[in-house]
């Protein structure tokens, strides 16, 4: 199925379709995850009648993937007239939510309107973690009933664990709890900055050392040595190639109605309050950059030996300051499965110590260094911490 | 000569990419391709002609092909489609219709 799934690909990017797009209909959520990147405050959100418009633009612009998130995505009212306009539309529709509200009758109507899948997010088995990460008790124990729910009604279900420090040590129970439930285990170690750029949440991101514990668990990534071996040498496909989906095949609509490249990648491309979906689509500026991008233009990363097998996002970079740039968290990733430090990491290096810069007076009375040839950063000059000189 | 008339399946994502159709079946998450006259088929098969009614308006003026040849293919691609439960026939859904009543 991968193999159709990378010819559709392919055929998308060279027709200019949009194969996926996600939808969040709403950031109010009804949980205060630790981690989560939202503002929840409701800033103006498309109508059920906007929501509609847009969802008819994207099946136009030929749009199969559509997930819907948010925020909860049950927290919307007119969620099922949502639901069943998407299900007309004959969308493949997945769909994100902490399924707090999923009690028997939503999973019944859930069922009837075709849903492809339904992605919950389960950050631990033991209650006290989980409730502590959503900041809502009970949740645990909600969340659970209502996969039990989905499950029974032979609905595709699968758990979605994010990896932070706080449930660091819980993820092989989670997964143990997917097995019994009998639904998909999905993990992803890494904490995203938040919209506004606020990167404080980010302290939640488990270290360096446990990252190398984790991608060394076989029950997780399969084959251990392969999984960390070294990236194989860069070819001019790889420096041809696109850095990712976003932009090309993939785009992101916010509840304000504003078109990212993805929900990574908070670059303002247009609105479609303002625009058809289309004519963003194709004729954005911003979109038209990030699909300009190859590898090859990346000033840091073409020259990185991860270039081959990094799972770079440019979102990230973007995030970072720069789209062009590396994103430090792919860096991190890279090196705690390889040991090897990326060209970024190398260049962000503590910066040396200068070399010895001791202010005397030779007795002609000239200023005089020590030699330039022993290559150890010797600090002698508590004052003179820098880039050495040379 | 009379066939089968079918009718797509309300529970299947689809859509058109390029010549060719995408199709997901929800119930086994099963990920297929029509190709451009499978296309034809899966459009037309709305209930109203019978499969050897859309092979003679859609496929054989478009294809060089016998109209027997042409419909023999049409026949085995339904019951393929109609076994993954894309197409359904529309003797099965009235009797469905009757049987839930």
């Amino acid at each position: 199925m991968s193999t159709l799934i990378q010819r559709m690909g392919a055929k998308a990017l060279q027709l200019g379709i949009p194969l996926s797009v996600q939808v969040d209909l709403t950031y109010r959520c009804n949980e205060r995850c630790v981690h989560c990147y939202l503002d929840h405050d409701d800033h103006g959100e498309l109508t059920t009648s906007e929501i509609k418009h847009l969802l008819d633009e994207l099946a136009e612009a030929g749009v199969f993937f559509l997930n819907l998130s948010g925020g909860e995505i049950l927290v919307r009212k007119d969620f099922f007239e949502i639901l069943e306009h998407a299900h007309a539309l004959r969308f493949c529709i997945k769909l994100k939510t902490n399924a707090l509200l999923i009690r028997e009758p939503q999973a019944d109507r859930i069922r009837s309107l075709g849903v492809h899948s339904v992605q919950i997010s389960i950050y631990s088995h033991r209650p006290e973690v989980h409730d502590s990460i959503t900041m809502v008790p009970g949740s645990l124990s909600r969340s659970l009933d209502a996969i039990r729910f989905l499950k029974a009604r032979g609905l595709k279900v699968i758990i979605a664990d994010v990896l932070m420090l706080q449930n660091l040590e819980d993820y092989p129970g989670v997964r143990a709890l997917a097995g019994e439930l009998g639904v998909e285990f999905t993990i992803d170690p890494t904490v995203t900055p938040r919209m506004d750029g606020n990167r404080s949440i980010l302290n939640l991101n488990v270290d360096q050392a446990s990252l190398r514990q984790v991608f060394r668990d076989e029950a997780l990534v399969g084959n251990v040595q392969e999984f960390c071996a070294p990236s194989r040498p860069a070819d001019d496909d790889d420096l041809d190639g696109l850095p990712c989906s976003a932009g090309h095949t993939a785009c992101y609509v916010s509840p304000y109605g504003d078109v990212y490249p993805c929900v990574q990648f908070p670059l303002p491309s247009g609105n479609v309050r303002r625009s058809r979906f289309l004519d963003i689509w194709r004729h954005s500026d911003q979109l038209n950059e990030v699909r300009s991008i190859t590898a090859r233009d990346l000033p840091t990363c073409s020259q990185c030996v991860h270039l081959a097998g990094c799972t770079r996002c440019p979102g990230l970079a973007y995030m970072e300051g720069n789209m062009r740039g590396p994103s430090i968290q792919d860096c991190e990733k890279s090196f705690a499965r390889s040991g090897i430090p990326s060209a970024n990491l190398l260049s962000r290096k503590p910066p040396v110590p200068r070399l010895v810069q001791i202010q005397g007076l030779s007795k002609a009375g000239h200023a005089f260094s020590a030699p330039r040839t022993s290559g150890l950063p010797v600090q002698r000059d508590a004052g003179s911490v820098g880039q050495a000189p040379y | 000569m009379t066939s089968k008339r079918y009718v797509r399946s309300p529970q299947v994502a689809a859509r058109r990419l390029g010549d060719e159709i995408i199709i997901m079946s929800a119930s086994d998450s099963t990920l297929f391709t029509l190709n451009e006259v499978a296309a034809l088929i899966w459009e037309a098969s709305d209930g109203s002609l019978a499969l050897n009614e859309i092979v003679e308006r859609d496929i054989c003026p478009a294809y060089d092909v016998p109209a027997d040849v042409a419909l023999q293919d049409a026949e085995s691609l339904a019951e393929e489609l109609a076994a993954h439960g894309i197409l359904r026939s529309c003797e099965e859904c009235a009797l469905a219709a009757l049987e839930s009543k």
